[in-house]
């Protein structure tokens, strides 16, 4: 009998082109998204040495991170210019490399844009058993689905451009199990973060994580999503989380998703690459789903995880000296003070969106809580931001949108938004943010912006107070 | 891309830990459409500090950068290691560094040196008065004392570091086993790897 394997291991043999005696192989891409921040130098390399795009019928390209949320058509329905000229630069590059390339181009104002990693999934680009990778680290997301993703530099994306591959070695394998019912109140979000607050912000460094355990297998797949999503804040390149049949009834019918008796084939595959009884993992590590509270980060790293219940620790009572001394800066820089309880925190700004939580069931845990509320008087700015044209349809078609306006949010148009200060959504010098997002790392929101990570319904829990506040006292 | 050999001079003992991409190049300055000039905005938070250690008489201009474990960690902007080369950083130490960052180094020509955190210490007090000298061939780290510190690479980064040689030519000398590849996969997989247009 063959050698037990684990999905990544499956995964991986399945693409190998050819292997050095050192180990390292040349790694077949099946699948390739592409934005407008990390690819204008890869065009550019490319066009210098005289190259083409070995699979554009492999490749789509969607613009993201600069675009503004604000309306992106007058009333005529004319396009309406972005005021900052480097971001007009930026998309520019995009929207006239990608015809030049003969890539799939989904544009700024077409309905399907979006956050490349909530795009990809959506429109079946994204599937399991694939190799997916973009030039963003948050491409651990389309993991969720049980595919081997991501992220790369801009040199990468040149490579895989030219070659469709990339030259890799193997990672080291880890399972992640959580075990158990998460409780009420508790969200993926939450499972991520306290899983980054076990393993630390370097914990899965050189491995490939794969999520297990019935708290997993119980998440959607938008819940999937965002566990994957945050593999690379501990460390991991890839977070995989086998397919099942949550998954292909999730993809079936999506307009790049395999049909007919492709379908059936490709789903008769897929079960094939389950993790195999008795395979071994370099590494394990069990959680108890039971263990799990709402969520929230006080410090720099995502690694600065506490239960909603806990107090802003003592940087003291970290053993490690460095963390001492990191902690200490993260709370000057956070504005906090040791034995705080975290639930007296004062937010200014509220954050609803990010390749992490702006997907339709992210809406509707917020909206859940925002349904007959409004937002606190010391809250200036609460924004939701769909993660593409298709979850705002879906939310506008089941009145999500009334309700976040009628709290007082704004409504905006998708990308990725305050998650990182890249376009207008920032969050001011020295105010706190609730923020939906995957990183609270300094200057992240925008320069001297302090950030709270938290879950959808956290964060319109904040909205509603004002504060940071755990989301169990308001469900009823 | 310019061969790499030895690295020798002055070197910043910044020494922090979880150094993110964030820090070494924030976000505002990702909308260049260019490589060229980025070290104006590398450790932009920082620099605005008056006497920093990166514009600091003693240590500006510094080719070595020593710094603390999971150097490089979040984003995967290929810009950071676009920054440090241009501000002339053609080395950095540290106990351990992120899985892009470093191949995002190793793809410009920055070498990146794992120590341990033993000689991350010996080797931040040796900064603060003497030169350090990185030899990759010989893959060892000294200083003007009896210091001697041995690093693992991997050998085909090495090979290629030291050679200046470009990734994308090497892969593309395996262009018919991809194409082969794509064949053999694309006939059982249609819907994975379609009859190349």
């Amino acid at each position: 009998m063959a050698q037990p394997r684990t999905l990544y291991e499956k995964i991986w043999d399945a693409h190998v082109v050819s292997s050095r005696d050192d180990g390292t192989a040349i790694l077949f891409i099946d699948r390739h998204l592409v934005h407008e921040v990390t690819s204008p130098q890869a065009f550019e390399g490319l066009r210098a040495a005289g190259r083409t795009v070995r699979r554009p019928d492999l490749t789509l390209a969607v613009p993201d991170h600069n675009l503004p949320t604000t309306p992106r058509k007058d009333a005529n329905g004319n396009r309406l210019p972005i005021a900052d000229p480097e971001s007009a630069q930026q998309l520019a590059a995009l929207e006239a490399n990608a015809p030049a390339f003969g890539i799939r181009y989904i544009g700024a104002t077409d309905r399907e844009q979006g956050i490349v990693h909530v795009v990809g999934p959506e429109q079946g680009f994204s599937l399991p058993g694939t190799t997916i990778v973009c030039g963003d680290s948050h491409t651990a997301c389309h993991g969720g689905l049980g595919a081997l993703a991501f992220g790369i530099g801009t040199s990468e994306v040149e490579h895989v451009l030219a070659t469709q591959t990339l030259q890799l070695k193997r990672s080291k394998t880890m399972e992640v199990r959580v075990d158990g019912t998460i409780g009420p109140g508790v969200t993926a979000k939450d499972i991520v973060l306290h899983i980054t607050g076990v393993l630390g912000a370097a914990g899965g460094t050189g491995y490939v994580i794969e999520y297990t355990g019935d708290a997993i297998r119980a998440l959607s797949i938008e819940g999937r999503l965002t566990v994957s999503n945050m593999a690379i804040e501990h460390g991991a390149r890839a977070g995989l989380i086998a397919a099942d049949d949550k998954t292909f009834d999730w993809i079936k019918g999506r307009p790049y998703a395999p049909k007919g008796a492709d379908w059936d084939a490709a789903v008769a595959w897929w079960r094939s690459l389950a993790t195999d009884p008795g395979a071994a993992y370099d590494k394990v590590v069990v959680i108890d789903a039971a263990d799990i509270a709402p969520s929230v980060t006080w410090g720099t790293s995502p690694e600065d995880v506490l239960p909603i219940t806990g107090v802003v620790p003592d940087p003291a009572s970290f053993a490690d000296p460095s963390k001492q001394e990191a902690a200490a800066k993260s709370l000057a820089y956070m504005g906090l003070t040791p034995g705080t309880a975290m639930t007296e925190v004062e937010v200014q700004n509220i954050f609803i969106g990010s390749c992490t939580n702006s997907r339709i069931e992210d809406l509707r845990a917020a909206a859940a809580v925002l349904k007959g509320r409004k937002k606190a008087a010391n809250v200036k700015w609460a924004i939701v931001v769909p993660g593409s044209g298709l979850v705002k349809a879906q939310a506008e078609a089941e009145d999500l949108d009334r309700i976040f306006i009628d709290a007082g949010l704004e409504w905006r148009e998708p990308g990725c938004s305050a998650c990182l200060g890249m376009n207008p959504d920032k969050v001011p010098a020295g105010e706190r943010c609730a923020s939906t997002s995957n990183r609270n790392f300094v200057g992240r929101q925008g320069p001297g912006a302090r950030t709270h990570l938290v879950s959808p319904a956290m964060a319109a829990a904040a909205a509603v107070t004002g504060r940071l506040t755990d989301v169990r006292e308001m469900m009823t | 891309m310019t061969p790499v050999h030895t690295i020798h001079g002055k070197a910043y003992p910044f020494g922090q830990k979880n150094v993110d991409t964030d820090i070494i190049i924030p976000a505002h300055w990702l909308k260049t459409i260019s490589r060229e000039g980025l070290g104006r905005g590398a450790f932009e938070a920082l620099r605005n500090e008056p006497g920093n250690l990166f514009d600091s008489d003693k240590y500006a201009g510094s080719p070595i950068l020593i710094a603390g474990d999971n150097f490089g960690c979040g984003s995967s902007r290929e810009h950071a290691a676009w920054a440090l080369g241009d501000m002339g950083i053609k080395a950095v130490i540290a106990p351990s560094f992120s899985d892009i960052f470093s191949g995002n180094a190793f793809k410009n020509g920055l070498l990146t040196v794992v120590l341990p955190q033993e000689a991350i210490d010996r080797l931040m007090e040796v900064a603060k008065s003497d030169p350090i000298h990185v030899d990759l061939e010989n893959q060892v780290v000294t200083t003007p004392f009896q210091d001697r510190y041995t690093f693992e690479i991997d050998p085909f980064r090495k090979h290629c570091l030291m050679n200046g040689l470009d990734e994308i030519g090497l892969t593309l000398s395996s262009a018919d086993a991809i194409s082969a590849y794509e064949a053999e996969v694309g006939a059982e997989k249609p819907w994975l790897i379609p009859a190349s247009a």
